[in-house]
C-alpha cells in the first residue's frame, strides 16, 4: 500500500508537483504543502464551510477532498481568486459593509458568494441566503454579508446595461 | 481529526477496479464523491486501508433517456441531478429532491451512487428511488445485477450490495402525464438531514389515484414505504377524506425510533403532517385543507 | 495643562470637524486582509522545529486513571514524546479558581493533565507530541490507557442531595457557591399582591463554537530562558501572568502574542488545561509546540455556559406595578471552577441582574452553583444577562397577560424613569444613566406595531400563528476591579495606550485591549486620529503583544471602547499637546492658539494651516539642533485609564422579535427583529450595529437551536456540527438596529460597551414572541432551546 501519491495540478494558475500522503485533505495540502494559509479548516467534516475552495471551476469542501485525487485538477483558493480580480467588487462591498469581523469564515464565504455571482446573477435576497446557508459565520449574523452580495449583484446588473 | 493512514489508488475503468479488488480484497474501499466516506474518516469511525477512486470511470457517468427509462450513472453529482433537463423532464422528483441535499459545495461532489450505497435513513435519494420504483444496477467482477429499489435497502446503513459490488447506475421509469410526484421534509435548517420527510409518487387515472407510493425518510432504519397509506389512496379522488384515510393508515405503516429531535410520537405526527402537505399540491381546488 | 478638557472642548460632539471620526462609520482597515485570505491566525504560524500536540481525552464522565502504557505510541512514526499528568506536574503548578469576594466559594485544585482522576468526558488526560498533528493523533490512537469508571454526578438537581456523587470529597459536597440578595420584604409583598405569577425557566447548556478553534503555539527558548506564546486569546497580559506563575518563570520572561483571532465571545478568555499543558511541554522539550483544538474536541473542552434552571415569581398590584421578584436559580457547572474568572460569576450575575430594567421595591434572588461531571462552564458572551433577561421579561409578559394588560403598557409603568438617575437597583447595581423609556419609544417608532398586530389577527383566522415579543435589558460593560480584582484575581480592569508620532507625521498607537473581529483596532485608530488631529489612514494600531503594548486587560465585558478607548484618547490628547508645544516654539505662537487638523498644525481661530506634522517631525527627529535646548520633545505619550466612580458602566436596550410558529410541525420561523441599544457615545455606528446583529443571532442560536446534550451517564451526545445546530444564513431574520446615546460622564469619550447587548436580550424577545403566537392555544414555553418537540409538547400534540 503506497502511502504517498505523486500529483501534478494547477493551483492559482501555477503548476505544482508534490508527493502527498494519501490521507492529506486538500485544505492541509494547501496550507502545509503550499503555504496557502487563506483556506481554513473549521470542522473537518464538511459542515461549516470555512474550507470552501474551487476545484475544476466548482466550489467544494476542501476538507472532504483527497489531495491525492487531484492529479490534473485546477484549484483556485482565495489568494488566487483575489489576485485574479474576479470578485474585487464583492470584496470591496465586504469592506464597506463590515461583512467580515473575525474573518475566519471570510475566504470560504467569499468563495461561496463568488459562486452566486457566477451562476446565479439574478439571485434574490432569499436565494442569496439559501446559497450561503452552508457557510457558518458566528460574528456577523449574516445580514451584512447578504447586503454585500446583493449590492454587488445589483451593481453588476446595472453596470452591464 | 486527521484521517488515519490510508492508501489511494485510482481505477480508470471497471476492469481496473476488479483487478484492484482482486489484489486487495476487503481492504479496498470504493471512493466516489467522498462527502460521507471522508467525513467518517475524520471521526476515525472507519479505517479503510485502501481507497479506490472510481470518479474517472466513464462507464459510471452519464444520463440517458430511452425505452421508457431514464438511466442515471452512479457518478452523477447531486448538482447535476438538480439541473439536468432530462432529469427535470423524466424524473422530476429527483430534480425536486436534489436541492434539498446539504449545500451547493457538497452537491457538487456527492453522487447518487454514493447516497444510495450509504443508505442514510434520513437521506432523500433512497426514499425517492423507492417511490419511483427505480432499479439499482449493481456491477461487480462477476457481472451485473438488477435490484429493485424496494429490495435494495435492507437495514440501518445496510444495502443488498454484495462485497465487492458497486452501484453502476440507477434506472428510473420515465414520468408520464399521469405521474404526480412531490418531496416534502421538515428540517431544522436548510440542508440539514430531515427530522421526517416524504417522497411520493402518484399515478393518476383521470381524477382518481390509480396507485400511490408514499415513502418516508428520517422515520426508520431506511426508506419506509407506507403501504397502508398508499392502499388507502388507491382508487380514490384526492379529497380531504382520502388524505385523512392515508394519515390514519400510517399508524400501521410506521414504527419510528426516538432521536435527538424528539420521541417516536413526534415523527408519527410529522409524518401525518407531511402527508397532508404533500397531497395538498394535487388536491382539486377548494379541497385543500386549511 | 491649563484647559480642563470636556467632551465639547475636544470636539467630540462636532461632526463638522474634518477629523472628527468619533461617530462615523469608517470602514475597518482590517477587513481587506480578511476577505483576501491574507490574515495570519495562530495556526498559520510555523516555527522551526515545531512539534504538534494531540490529546487522549477521557471517554468517561468520571474515572480513575489506572495505568498509562505509552510504549506502542512511542513506536508510531513521527511521535517524539508522551506526557502524563505526572510529567507535566514536575514543571507546572495547579490552580484553584475561586474569588475571595464570592463568599464561601470553593473549588478543587486543577492540574493541566489530571494526576489520578478524570472528571469530565473530554478532559485531556495524556498528551502526545509528534512532528505532525496527524502523527500525534496516530500516537494517541496507539496509547493504552486503563480507566476505572466511577459513578458520575450529572444532574444538577440532585448534586446536593443525599446520595449525590461528591466529586471532590475533600470539599465536602458539590456546592461551589451560593448567594441570596434580598431587598424589602418579598414574603409580605407576595402575600398581599393582587396577582402572583410563577414559572420555571430553563436555559440549556450551550457553547461558543468560535469558527477558529482554540489555538496555541508555545515556544520555550532554553538559551534565553524565555517563553513566547502565540495564543488565540482575548487577554494576553493575563495569560502572560498565568504561564509565568504556573510554570515558575518570571513574568518578564514570558511573552504572549495574539495574531488574528477567529472569534472569541468569551470562550477564549479562560485558562484551558490543554493549553497550559502545551506550554509546559514546550518548557520541557525546549522546542515550539503547537496545539489547535479540532471541532470534536472543541465541543467537549471549550467552556460550556448557561446551564440553569430558574424558578421565578413576580407579584404585581392591580395597576400592573411590579411589587417584587422572587427567584431561585440553580446552575450546574463542571467538576472545577474555571480559572481565573471562576464559574460562579454567571450565577452571581443572575442575582445581580434579574429585574434589571425595572423599579420595584421587593427582591429576593438566590443562586446555587453546583459541580457536575460535565464540561466545565464559564463566562460566555453576555454572561448571565440572557438568563436574567429571559426570566425577568418572561415573568413580566406572563404577569401582563394575567391581568389583561398590554405588555408594552406594563413596561411603561415599570421601567426605571429616564430622569431617575443615578439609581441603585434592588439587587444593588448602580446605574449612572440609562434610557429605558427613550429606547422603548424609539423601538416603537421602528416596529410597525399596528401593521403587525393587524396581520397577526388576520393570520390567526387562517390558522397561522404569528407572535411579537419584547425584551428590555440592561447590560454590564467597562468592568472595574469590583468584578475580579477585589477577589484576588490578577485580571486588569485598567488599560493603557501609548501613542507616538513618527517623522513623517504618521501616528502609531499601542494598546492593551485586543481585536477578535469586533473592530477594536478600527475604533482605536478613529479615537487617536480624532485626539491627535490626523487622517485616520495615518494611524497604525498595535495590539496583542505583551512585550510591546502597555499592560492591559484585553477585551472582555465590552471594555475595548470604554476603557481602552479612553486610554487611547487621553494619550492622543497628550501627544497633541506635546506636538503643539513644539509647534508653538517653532512658530513663536502660544500653543493655546494652535490646533491640529488633518495632519497640519493650524491657527485655532482661523483654521489657517501653519506647519505640517511631517515638517515638525523632520525637525524634531533630524534637526533637533534647531530647537530650544530645554524644549521637551518626546512625541510619545502613554496614559492608563481605570473607571473610578461606578463598578460597571451599565448600558440598556430593548428588542422586539416577530415570529411565525408552524403549530403543525413546531418549527419557528424568524420573521424580523429589532433592537434599540444605548451604549453611550457611539464611536462607529456601523461596527456597533454589526456587533448587535451578530450578538442577536448568537442569542437566537442559544434559544432556538443550540444545546450541549448529555445522556444519563455524562456522555456528551452533541459532538459534531451536524448534531450541535448553530444559526445559519437561511433561517436568520433581517435585524434593524437603532441607537440612543447616553454617554457616561466617567470619561471624556463617554463610550460604554456594545458587544454583548444583542445576546442579552434576544432569547427573551424570542421566547415572548413564541408565547405571544401560542397564547390563543393556551400553550407556553419556558424551556430553551425552543425545539419543535418542546413546542409540540406545549401544544399537547405529543
Amino acid at each position: 500500500m503506497s502511502a504517498r501519491v505523486d500529483i501534478t495540478l494547477t493551483v492559482n494558475g501555477e503548476r505544482v508537483t508534490r508527493s502527498v500522503e494519501a490521507r492529506r485533505h486538500l485544505i492541509d495540502f494547501l496550507r502545509l504543502d503550499l503555504g496557502l494559509t487563506g483556506s481554513h479548516a473549521g470542522c473537518e467534516h464538511g459542515v461549516c464551510g470555512a474550507c470552501t475552495v474551487r476545484v475544476d471551476g466548482e466550489i467544494v469542501r476542501g476538507c472532504l477532498v483527497l489531495a491525492a485525487s487531484l492529479d490534473g485538477a485546477e484549484v483556485t483558493t482565495i489568494e488566487g481568486l483575489t489576485d485574479s480580480g474576479e470578485v474585487a467588487d464583492l470584496q470591496e462591498a465586504f469592506v464597506l459593509r463590515n461583512a467580515a469581523q473575525c474573518g475566519f469564515c471570510s475566504p470560504g464565504m467569499v468563495m461561496a458568494a463568488a459562486d452566486i455571482l457566477r451562476h446565479h446573477p439574478q439571485a434574490t435576497r432569499a436565494e442569496i441566503r439559501e446559497h450561503l446557508s452552508g457557510n457558518y459565520c458566528r460574528c456577523t449574523g449574516y445580514q451584512a454579508i447578504v447586503d454585500a452580495v446583493e449590492s454587488t449583484l445589483r451593481a453588476r446588473r446595472e453596470g452591464a446595461r | 481529526m486527521k484521517w488515519p493512514a490510508i492508501g489511494y489508488r485510482r481505477a480508470d475503468s471497471l476492469e481496473d477496479l476488479w483487478r484492484i479488488q482482486a489484489e486487495h480484497g476487503a481492504a479496498a474501499q470504493v471512493l466516489a464523491g467522498g462527502q460521507t466516506l471522508l467525513a467518517t474518516l475524520a471521526f476515525r469511525l472507519s479505517e479503510p486501508k485502501l481507497l479506490v477512486d472510481i470518479t474517472r470511470i466513464a462507464a459510471l457517468r452519464g444520463i440517458a433517456a430511452g425505452d421508457g427509462v431514464l438511466r442515471i450513472g452512479a457518478l452523477t453529482r447531486h448538482a447535476e441531478l438538480a439541473r439536468d433537463p432530462l432529469v427535470a423532464r423524466h424524473a422530476p422528483l429527483l430534480a425536486e429532491a436534489a436541492p434539498l441535499i446539504a449545500h451547493p459545495a457538497i452537491r457538487n461532489r456527492g453522487t447518487i451512487g454514493g447516497s444510495l450505497a450509504y443508505a442514510d435513513p434520513a437521506a432523500e435519494l433512497p426514499a425517492c428511488a423507492v417511490a419511483l420504483e427505480a432499479t439499482i444496477i449493481a456491477a461487480s467482477a462477476r457481472g451485473e445485477r438488477r435490484i429493485p429499489a424496494a429490495e435494495f435497502f435492507t437495514g440501518l446503513l445496510e444495502t443488498a450490495l454484495a462485497p465487492g459490488e458497486i452501484i453502476a447506475a440507477v434506472e428510473v421509469p420515465q414520468a408520464t402525464p399521469a405521474t404526480r410526484s412531490a418531496i416534502v421534509e421538515v428540517a431544522r435548517r436548510s440542508g440539514d438531514y430531515a427530522m421526517a420527510g416524504l417522497a411520493l409518487c402518484l399515478k393518476m387515472e383521470g381524477p382518481r389515484v390509480a396507485a400511490a407510493r408514499l415513502v418516508f425518510f428520517g422515520v426508520g432504519a431506511g426508506p419506509v414505504l407506507a403501504a397502508g397509506a398508499g392502499a388507502a389512496l388507491a382508487g380514490r379522488i384526492l379529497n380531504g377524506a382520502a388524505v385523512a384515510a392515508a394519515e390514519a393508515a400510517l399508524a400501521q405503516d410506521l414504527d419510528p425510533p426516538a432521536d435527538m429531535h424528539g420521541p417516536p410520537e413526534m415523527k408519527r405526527h410529522l409524518a401525518r403532517v407531511l402527508v397532508q402537505r404533500a397531497l395538498q399540491r394535487f388536491q382539486p381546488e377548494g379541497e385543500a385543507a386549511a | 495643562m491649563n484647559e480642563i478638557r470636556t467632551p465639547e472642548s475636544i470636539g467630540l460632539s462636532r461632526e463638522d470637524l474634518p477629523n472628527s471620526y468619533i461617530g462615523r462609520s469608517v470602514p475597518r482597515p482590517n477587513v481587506a486582509k480578511l476577505v483576501q485570505g491574507r490574515a495570519t491566525y495562530t495556526d498559520d504560524v510555523v516555527l522551526p522545529r515545531m512539534l504538534h500536540a494531540a490529546f487522549l481525552r477521557s471517554p468517561h464522565a468520571h474515572a480513575r486513571i489506572v495505568a498509562v502504557d505509552a510504549s506502542a505510541a512511542m513506536q508510531v512514526p513521527g511521535v517524539v514524546r508522551v506526557f502524563t499528568g505526572h510529567d507535566i506536574a514536575k514543571v507546572c503548578d495547579p490552580w484553584v479558581a475561586v474569588l475571595a469576594h464570592l463568599k464561601g466559594m470553593k473549588s478543587a485544585p486543577q492540574h493541566p493533565l489530571p494526576l489520578e482522576r478524570a472528571t469530565w468526558q473530554g478532559e485531556p488526560v495524556v498528551a502526545v507530541v509528534a512532528d505532525s498533528r496527524a502523527a500525534a493523533e496516530d500516537g494517541v490512537a496507539a496509547l493504552a490507557v486503563e480507566f476505572e469508571p466511577l459513578p458520575a454526578q450529572v444532574d444538577m438537581e440532585t448534586a446536593l442531595a443525599p446520595g449525590a456523587v461528591v466529586i471532590h470529597p475533600e470539599l465536602g459536597d458539590n456546592l461551589v457557591f451560593q448567594r441570596t440578595a434580598v431587598q424589602g420584604d418579598v414574603e409580605a409583598a407576595f402575600a398581599a399582591a393582587h396577582k402572583v405569577v410563577e414559572a420555571t425557566f430553563v436555559t440549556a447548556r450551550h457553547t461558543g463554537v468560535t469558527l477558529e478553534p482554540r489555538s496555541i503555539i508555545a515556544d520555550y527558548n532554553r538559551a534565553e530562558d524565555t517563553l513566547t506564546v502565540y495564543h488565540s486569546t482575548q487577554a494576553p497580559h493575563m495569560m502572560q501572568g498565568v504561564f509565568a506563575r504556573h510554570l515558575r518563570m518570571e513574568e518578564g520572561r514570558v511573552r504572549v502574542i495574539c495574531k488574528d483571532v477567529g472569534g472569541s465571545f468569551g470562550i477564549k478568555v479562560h485558562v484551558y488545561p490543554d493549553e497550559v499543558a502545551v506550554a509546559a511541554m514546550s518548557r520541557i522539550l525546549g522546542r515550539p509546540v503547537k496545539f489547535v483544538a479540532d471541532r470534536f474536541e472543541s465541543f467537549c473542552s471549550d467552556i460550556h455556559a448557561r446551564d440553569h434552571r430558574i424558578k421565578g415569581r413576580i407579584a404585581v398590584d392591580a395597576e400592573g406595578k411590579i411589587l417584587g421578584f422572587d427567584i431561585d436559580d440553580l446552575t450546574g457547572i463542571g467538576p472545577y471552577s474555571v480559572y481565573p474568572r471562576t464559574s460562579a460569576i454567571e450565577g452571581n450575575q443572575v442575582v445581580n441582574l434579574c429585574g434589571g430594567p425595572y423599579d420595584f421595591p421587593n427582591y429576593r434572588c438566590t443562586t446555587t452553583v453546583v459541580l457536575q461531571n460535565k464540561v466545565p462552564t464559564c463566562q460566555y458572551r453576555a454572561v448571565g444577562h440572557p438568563i436574567a433577561t429571559a426570566v425577568t421579561e418572561g415573568l413580566v409578559d406572563l404577569a401582563a397577560h394575567a391581568i389583561g394588560m398590554d405588555p408594552i403598557e406594563m413596561r411603561r409603568r415599570n421601567l426605571v424613569r429616564d430622569d431617575a438617575y443615578p439609581f441603585t437597583s434592588p439587587s444593588g447595581m448602580r446605574f449612572e444613566g440609562l434610557s429605558h423609556h427613550a429606547s422603548l419609544e424609539k423601538l416603537l417608532r421602528m416596529v410597525p406595531l399596528a401593521r403587525i398586530r393587524a396581520d397577526q389577527e388576520e393570520q390567526r383566522k387562517r390558522g397561522v400563528h404569528r407572535g411579537l415579543g419584547f425584551a428590555a435589558f440592561i447590560e454590564l460593560t467597562n468592568a472595574s476591579p469590583f468584578m475580579y480584582g477585589i477577589g484576588g484575581a490578577r485580571i486588569s480592569a485598567q488599560d493603557g495606550a501609548t501613542v507616538r508620532m513618527d517623522p513623517d507625521g504618521s501616528v502609531v498607537v499601542a494598546s492593551g485591549v485586543t481585536e477578535q473581529g469586533q473592530g477594536t483596532e478600527a475604533i482605536l485608530a478613529q479615537i487617536v486620529a480624532h485626539g491627535v488631529g490626523v487622517p485616520v489612514e495615518k494611524v497604525r494600531v498595535i495590539t496583542g503583544d505583551t512585550q510591546v503594548t502597555p499592560y492591559g486587560g484585553g477585551t472582555w465585558a465590552c471594555r475595548g471602547a470604554g476603557i481602552g478607548g479612553e486610554a487611547a484618547l487621553q494619550s492622543a490628547l497628550a501627544l497633541k499637546e506635546q506636538i503643539l508645544s513644539v509647534a508653538g516654539a517653532l512658530l513663536q505662537a502660544s500653543p493655546a492658539s494652535l490646533d491640529i487638523a488633518m495632519g497640519e498644525v493650524v491657527d485655532k481661530a482661523s483654521g489657517t494651516p501653519r506647519i505640517s506634522l511631517s515638517e515638525i517631525g523632520r525637525i524634531v527627529y533630524f534637526r533637533g539642533d534647531t530647537l530650544p535646548r530645554d524644549l521637551a520633545r518626546e512625541f510619545v505619550q502613554t496614559r492608563h485609564f481605570i473607571t473610578k466612580e461606578y463598578p460597571f458602566a451599565f448600558t440598556n436596550g430593548i428588542q422586539a422579535c416577530w415570529v411565525e410558529v408552524d403549530t403543525a410541525t413546531g418549527m419557528v420561523k424568524l420573521l424580523e427583529h429589532w433592537c434599540v441599544e444605548d451604549c453611550g457615545r457611539v464611536i462607529n455606528p456601523l461596527l456597533v450595529e454589526e456587533q448587535v446583529r451578530g450578538g442577536i443571532v448568537q442569542g437566537l442560536g442559544g434559544a432556538l437551536y443550540e444545546h450541549c446534550v448529555y445522556d444519563g451517564e455524562g456522555n456528551l451526545l452533541t459532538t459534531t456540527m451536524a448534531d450541535y445546530l448553530v444559526p445559519m444564513a437561511a433561517e436568520m431574520p433581517e435585524i434593524h438596529v437603532g441607537h440612543v446615546e447616553t454617554p457616561t460622564k466617567e470619561t471624556l469619550l463617554g463610550a460604554k460597551g456594545a458587544g454583548e447587548a444583542g445576546t442579552a436580550g434576544a432569547p427573551a424577545a424570542l421566547m415572548n414572541a413564541i408565547n405571544d403566537a401560542l397564547r390563543p392555544l393556551n400553550a407556553v414555553v419556558t424551556e430553551m432551546p425552543f425545539t419543535p418537540a418542546r413546542i409540540l409538547r406545549a401544544l399537547g400534540t405529543i
